[in-house]
């Protein structure tokens, strides 16, 4: 093993020279869908298109954009469907609020449920517990 | 010929079907007709048998005049895809649909075991009508037995892709867990139509949702297995449409298998659980229309075709409706329920239900909300993995939270302080690894909980072994060897849960990659190793050409191995596939990925690293709750045998 392999090999495909930037990078990669591809993050795809929307986004980190801003970047060229991660708007509120709908729908269910089973287990004592 | 047989014994099969469903349903009153209507399913049976048996002849065969055949297969792959192929489209996997559902009717039919007249012959008779509905849609709107004309010679082959056996067997195992969720679906409306629903109900009803559920378990860890190796990116799960289309029956019938016990031993939750019998075949059968329709924008979409889409809803539809319907008129006036404490095993079930219960439904509503904006004018937005990691996630965790207390609490009431305390070394366990992992990751919350949360499921179920054995006297030995069956598969599949967790968190939160150039006798620091590209040549496979990469892999403890990868050209198909190396060790998978030859990089190839901490607990925790569910089928069966 030479020392030029070595560099070469360090300076490989646009990794980022910062491990936190890098890590940055490839979390986003992560959440950025392939525009060309079904349903698989950049970071995933071989396309052609993924590698050159990667670089974009070592690009955009390298000149010192925050995540916000590099997936506002994608959205205002590719529109929403670039990002995996729904925004929160007035199309998608029902949906981040499905989950704490659903779960008070359900606890409301399970306890009316309750009140009527343990109405007829009131004169229970440990003593009726059954292994 | 053989297509043709193969299509009179489909036909055969439906006028039997129907036959069956009428003869269950309209004379449920009659032993001799009930006996004839059982005597029909294993007619259906057969014939359905019969015309997938010919439709893997003409596989095997390569009859090239058969369509399906035609599009699918490819006379140099090797037999067993050529097999595999029979079900690796879409009319072969509906005809194996219809087989499996047939099948299902006539097993229930033949083991009847102590049911009475009544639900048994009406079970009979909804299955029929489940298989006939199939059927139809087999039959008419997708035919497998189709002919070709002019025949190509060679045939399209498979998508190269599926040329594995992970997924050769992937399928059949699915479509048995998503089929079996009808035979409890069958049974639900039988017992909606009796007006009954006791605990000799709920005993028939468990073992068809255990097998429904084992084999979802199974057939989605393939899946993911699959992925894993095959995609050549490291990931096991996506929160892709048709992953969740398997995942949200998983989740019912996860639901389904703990209330039926509740059922079953205390005669409580029965309309619930009748209502999760529906839901959870509904959910089947949507799965079906998510990967067969193509609506949703997905990797699986290889089998796409919108009429067939609408079909399967019109079926998803009837079925709905009629389940649901009978429920809202019949539901009321089943027995009403015995009562338990609010701290008691059923208790902890209750809540059980509840977490897998909203968690399937906001997996549904995350799956379907890109097509409810679509369809109102609002554009295309994609819900993937943040979404569902921030609601699913977490609700999952709160019930892998509450797990352990459930088996320490007993019937109708349970002393929660006792429990606590016999779990309280788990306790300590876990919030030991808590600190350390918020120490060593730097105060990173959410992978620390989860790695709590493996810890204590891991502990609490080796605790409630424990306390088992504490029962009765006598060698500790003699103990272990006489510890009811149905102990072990429930600690199995909780164990596995904990094992599962534990991967998944460490993959998720530690995995690291790197995508690096490196030409022959390069190497690269990585991952605590040395990676080194020792040569890349071509191989020649049946139906494949590939590129092989070697590599040379310098342990931190100075020892050395060697690993490669693929990608493979097949002539019928454009993309390449990958084979990746992977070096399985004590700290998780070394994982190489071979990419392109870079231009005018000097015989440099890109080759992508990661290292996936812990990642085979993933798969090790599925094989352990399918084991359990396994165990917990055989136990049912031995308790059945012993009870008559």
């Amino acid at each position: 093993m030479t020392l030029a392999a070595l560099l070469l090999a360090a300076s490989a495909p646009s990794a980022l020279g910062d491990p936190a930037q890098e890590a940055r990078a490839q979390s986003l990669e992560r959440e950025i869908r392939c525009v060309q591809c079904e349903n698989e993050p950049i970071a995933q795809s071989t396309a052609d298109i993924a590698d050159d929307m990667r670089a974009l986004v070592r690009e955009r980190i390298a000149a010192g954009d925050s995540d916000e801003d590099i997936r506002g970047f994608f959205r205002q060229r590719y529109g929403d469907f670039v990002l995996f991660r729904p925004p929160f708007d007035a199309r998608t509120w029902a949906l981040w609020a499905a989950p704490l709908l659903l779960g008070g729908a359900g606890l409301v269910a399970v306890l009316a449920g309750r009140r009527r089973r343990t109405a007829a287990a009131v004169g229970f004592t440990p003593e009726d517990g059954e292994r | 010929m053989i297509a043709e047989i193969g299509a009179f014994a489909a036909a055969l099969a439906l006028a039997l079907s129907f036959a069956q469903g009428g003869l269950g349903l309209l004379f449920a009153q009659s032993e001799a007709r009930a006996a004839a209507a059982a005597a029909v399913s294993q007619a259906a049976a057969l014939s359905c048998l019969l015309a997938f048996g010919l439709l893997m002849t003409l596989f095997v065969q390569s009859d090239f005049t058969v369509a399906v055949v035609a599009a699918n297969s490819h006379i140099d792959k090797p037999l067993i895809y050529k097999i595999a192929g029979t079900w690796g489209n879409h009319e072969g996997s509906m005809l194996l649909w219809c087989f499996v559902s047939a099948s299902f009717g006539a097993i229930f039919a033949t083991l009847r075991g102590k049911q009475s007249l009544g639900l048994w012959s009406r079970t009979i008779g909804v299955q029929g009508l489940v298989t006939a509905g199939a059927l139809i849609y087999t039959l008419f709107l997708s035919n497998p037995f189709a002919r070709l004309d002019p025949a190509p010679m060679l045939g399209s082959g498979l998508n190269p892709l599926l040329q594995d056996p992970a997924l050769a067997a992937h399928p059949p195992l699915l479509y048995l867990g998503y089929v079996g969720m009808s035979v409890p679906f069958s049974l639900a409306l039988a017992a909606l139509l009796e007006g009954k629903a006791d605990q000799a109900w709920a005993r028939a009803l468990r073992p068809w949702t255990l097998l429904a559920w084992t084999c979802l378990t199974l057939g989605i860890g393939l899946g993911s297995y699959w992925a894993y190796y095959e995609l050549g990116w490291g990931g096991w799960w996506f929160w892709d449409p048709v992953e969740n289309a398997s995942f949200m029956p998983w989740l019912v019938a996860a639901a389904l298998v703990h209330s039926a016990i509740v059922t079953e031993r205390r005669g409580s939750l029965a309309s619930w659980t009748i209502l999760l019998a529906i839901m959870g075949f509904g959910l089947a059968l949507l799965g079906t229309f998510l990967v067969r329709s193509g609506v949703l924008t997905s990797v699986h979409a290889f089998a796409v075709d919108p009429q067939r889409g609408i079909a399967v809803l019109v079926l998803l539809a009837v079925a709905l409706g009629a389940g649901f319907g009978l429920y809202a008129w019949r539901a009321p006036k089943l027995a009403q329920p015995s009562g338990f404490a609010a701290i008691s095993r059923e208790s902890m079930l209750v809540w059980n239900n509840f977490g897998l219960a909203v968690a399937a439904g906001v997996v549904l509503i995350g799956t379907l909300y890109p097509l409810v904006v679509e369809a109102f004018g609002g554009g295309l937005i994609s819900v993937g993995p943040p979404f569902f990691n921030a609601t699913v996630a977490p609700l999952l965790a709160v019930l892998l939270l509450l797990l352990p207390l459930g088996p320490m609490l007993t019937w109708r009431v349970g002393d929660m302080r006792a429990a606590l305390l016999k779990l309280a070394p788990a306790a300590i366990l876990a919030l030991i690894t808590l600190v350390v992992a918020l120490v060593m990751t730097q105060w990173r919350a959410a992978p620390a909980l989860g790695l709590m949360l493996g810890v204590w499921l891991i502990a609490g179920g080796l605790i409630y072994l424990w306390v088992r054995l504490q029962r009765g006297t006598g060698k500790l030995l003699a103990k272990i060897a006489i510890l009811p069956l149905a102990v072990w598969s429930m600690s199995l599949a909780h164990i596995g849960a904990g094992v599962m967790t534990l991967g998944a968190v460490a993959e998720t939160a530690f995995r690291t990659e790197r995508a690096v150039a490196l030409a022959p006798g390069e190497g690269v620091a990585f991952a605590g190793r040395r990676v080194s590209l020792v040569q890349v040549g071509g191989i020649e496979g049946p139906n494949y050409s590939a590129t092989r990469a070697n590599f040379r892999v310098d342990q931190a403890s100075g020892e050395s191995r060697t690993m490669s990868a693929e990608r493979r050209y097949f002539t019928t198909s454009p993309m390449p596939t990958t084979e990746v190396g992977i070096l399985s060790g004590f700290d998780g998978d070394l994982y190489v990925a071979l990419g392109e030859e870079v231009r005018g990089g000097n015989g440099a190839w890109t080759v992508r690293l990661y290292h996936n901490p812990l990642v085979q607990f993933i798969f090790i925790g599925v094989l352990m709750m399918g084991f359990g569910g396994v165990l917990s089928l055989v136990a049912l069966a031995r308790k059945r045998n012993a009870s008559t």
